[in-house]
């Protein structure tokens, strides 16, 4: 089920450059979502008229948490939300992250990967896998960081990259796992394609189920405008599956890295 | 007492309200926000005799007041459309309108043909997508082209067949006059109008397939002028649409001379833009006292 609803801001709060952390009250969406899935956030300005596909920081009771960059006209609104605006959501949207149903009687490794404005899904996504296994994070950013301190605070492993070196290794997330010769039962997943596409190698080379999160420009979030496809293996060629309804999240053993 | 019922090629509509299609999945999509049961029709996402891959992604790209598409009228191919999207719309109390798409004459007589025994109420004739390389430019855009293509599929279909029009053409009532003639029972317009947008920071269009279809409230003038003309040119019932947002936009089709409206990129902005619609309507027409939409129907 979904559900469109105006919710109630309670907090915008500047994170980082671009970055800002907003909680929204929305009774309906909050209580259905699962980490790994998105919302859709309408600018409603009048002109800017197609919904924002935000992915789900946090779920909290009948609050979510967006942690979203500023890209352009619809997401510029967005920062400038105050403490009781209001404003319209569809969701939850697409598929989250599979997880495991129950605690394996060998203890599970989880490694969560993310770059940039692709960190943000995986709080939640720790806080879930935190209950069935050791969570271990791999977290890459151009410069500066963001959401670190949250993931600290559930307890669990940390490490960050940055390009320029100003915080943590130097390089990208990927080769901080290589540098590190992570090792885990399965890899969480969400950042630029390209760098799901290294992540794909290592998880493949590694013989590490590897679930990657993907982006694509969309209408309308649901499945019905067809806009957001990803080639996915078929046969001996593709097809196009629905990055918002088939996706976000996909095997990466099945994806066509272009 | 208000009576919102329509009929095209002799069947009855509970109210003038439809889908664009393309915009509305299978209906299955909206059914968490959408009592279908309230439309008067569903039009369903194009369909072919095979499955279509569609174009390469970016295929989305917004413009000011609307949108850009290319989607390439990616579909499942009829086969599954019978089998799994009929029997889901047939549990509603609404008529199904299914839409027609090929990149030959051959592909859509075969489409229509292995629809022959399908449950569907209509058929609607898709020879005006822009997005289609091999065809679907020359098919809508060309008066001869048209009665080839629609005349053929006249012969094969079992139920009315609606042709859908292209607004990229120079005089509207000219292609128009030439679906009537070739056997169309009725006609929707306007299909999307082609446009482009181009990222000048990576110097090359937004779309994969450079341009792409522009739908959305911005495109309404464009389209209430060309319904009302064609209305005074042919005798067939037409399906309005473009840019229809709320029932003010719909009863200004209506009044240009439109029978049915459809609502198309109005699905992505407000999930609920169908059924708010046909409320509007409704309390339109109590508040102004108009019993039948025959009495506002091509008013201006």
């Amino acid at each position: 089920m979904k559900a469109v609803e105006t919710g109630i801001v309670l907090k915008n709060k500047k994170l980082a450059e671009n970055i800002y952390d907003l909680r929204i009250r929305l009774p309906k969406i909050a209580p259905m979502a699962v980490c790994g899935q998105f919302v859709e956030v309408y600018p409603d300005n009048g002109a800017n008229l197609l919904s924002r596909p935000i992915s789900i920081c946090e779920i909290n009771e009948n609050t979510i948490r967006l942690v979203f960059q500023v890209v352009g006209k619809g997401t510029k609104i967005f920062s400038e939300l105050k403490e009781g605006d209001s404003i319209r959501v569809l969701g939850p949207c697409g598929n989250g992250y599979p997880l495991p149903k129950e605690k394996a009687e060998k203890p599970q490794k989880f490694l969560l990967a993310g770059g940039g404005i692709g960190v943000p899904p995986l709080l939640e996504t720790a806080k879930q896998l935190k209950k069935t296994g050791d969570v271990e994070v791999f977290l890459g950013f151009r410069n500066g960081s963001f959401l670190v301190e949250d993931f600290a605070r559930l307890g669990v492993k940390v490490h960050i990259a940055t390009d320029d070196g100003s915080v943590g290794f130097m390089g990208n997330g990927v080769g901080l796992m290589e540098s590190l010769d992570a090792k885990g039962d399965a890899i969480y997943s969400c950042g630029p394609k390209i760098m799901l596409k290294f992540l794909a190698k290592f998880g493949e080379a590694r013989g590490i189920k590897t679930y990657v999160s993907m982006e694509e420009r969309m209408a309308c979030g649901i499945g019905a405008c067809v806009g957001c496809v990803l080639k996915i293996k078929s046969g001996e060629g593709y097809e196009n599956k629905k990055v918002c309804k088939d996706g976000p999240v996909f095997d990466s053993s099945e994806v066509i890295w272009e | 007492m208000i009576d919102t019922r329509v009929k095209i090629a002799g069947i009855e509509f509970k109210n003038p309200v439809t889908t664009a299609s393309g915009t509305f999945g299978s209906g299955r999509e909206f059914s968490d926000f959408v009592d279908l049961n309230r439309l008067g029709a569903v039009t369903v996402k194009g369909v072919a005799n095979k499955p279509w891959l569609g174009n390469d992604a970016p295929r989305i790209a917004e413009v000011y007041g609307g949108m850009l598409n290319s989607v390439g009228l990616q579909n499942p191919g009829v086969e599954w459309f019978i089998k799994e999207d009929i029997p889901f719309l047939r549990q509603f109390d609404t008529k199904i309108i299914v839409n027609v798409c090929g990149h030959t004459i051959d592909e859509y007589t075969e489409c229509v043909r292995m629809l022959q025994e399908a449950d569907i109420d209509l058929l609607e004739l898709n020879i005006s997508c822009p997005n289609v390389k091999e065809g679907g430019m020359a098919f809508g855009t060309d008066c001869k082209m048209i009665e080839k293509v629609v005349s053929a599929v006249k012969k094969e279909a079992k139920q009315p067949l609606i042709v859908k029009m292209s607004p990229n053409v120079t005089d509207i009532t000219e292609t128009s006059k030439a679906a009537e003639v070739a056997g169309a029972d009725a006609l929707s317009m306007i299909n999307t109008l082609t446009g482009m947008k181009i990222d000048i920071y990576k110097r090359k269009p937004v779309l994969a397939n450079k341009i792409g279809g522009m739908s959305g409230p911005a495109v309404k003038p464009v389209a209430v002028r060309m319904v009302w003309q064609t209305a005074k040119a042919v005798k067939i019932p037409i399906i309005g649409m473009g840019g229809i947002m709320c029932a003010e936009d719909a009863i200004e089709f209506i009044m240009a001379g439109a029978t049915m409206i459809s609502v198309g990129t109005a699905n992505f902005i407000n999930p609920t833009a169908t059924t708010d619609i046909v409320t509007g309507i409704e309390e339109f027409m109590e508040k102004n006292g108009i019993n039948s939409l025959d009495e506002i129907r091509g008013i201006v």
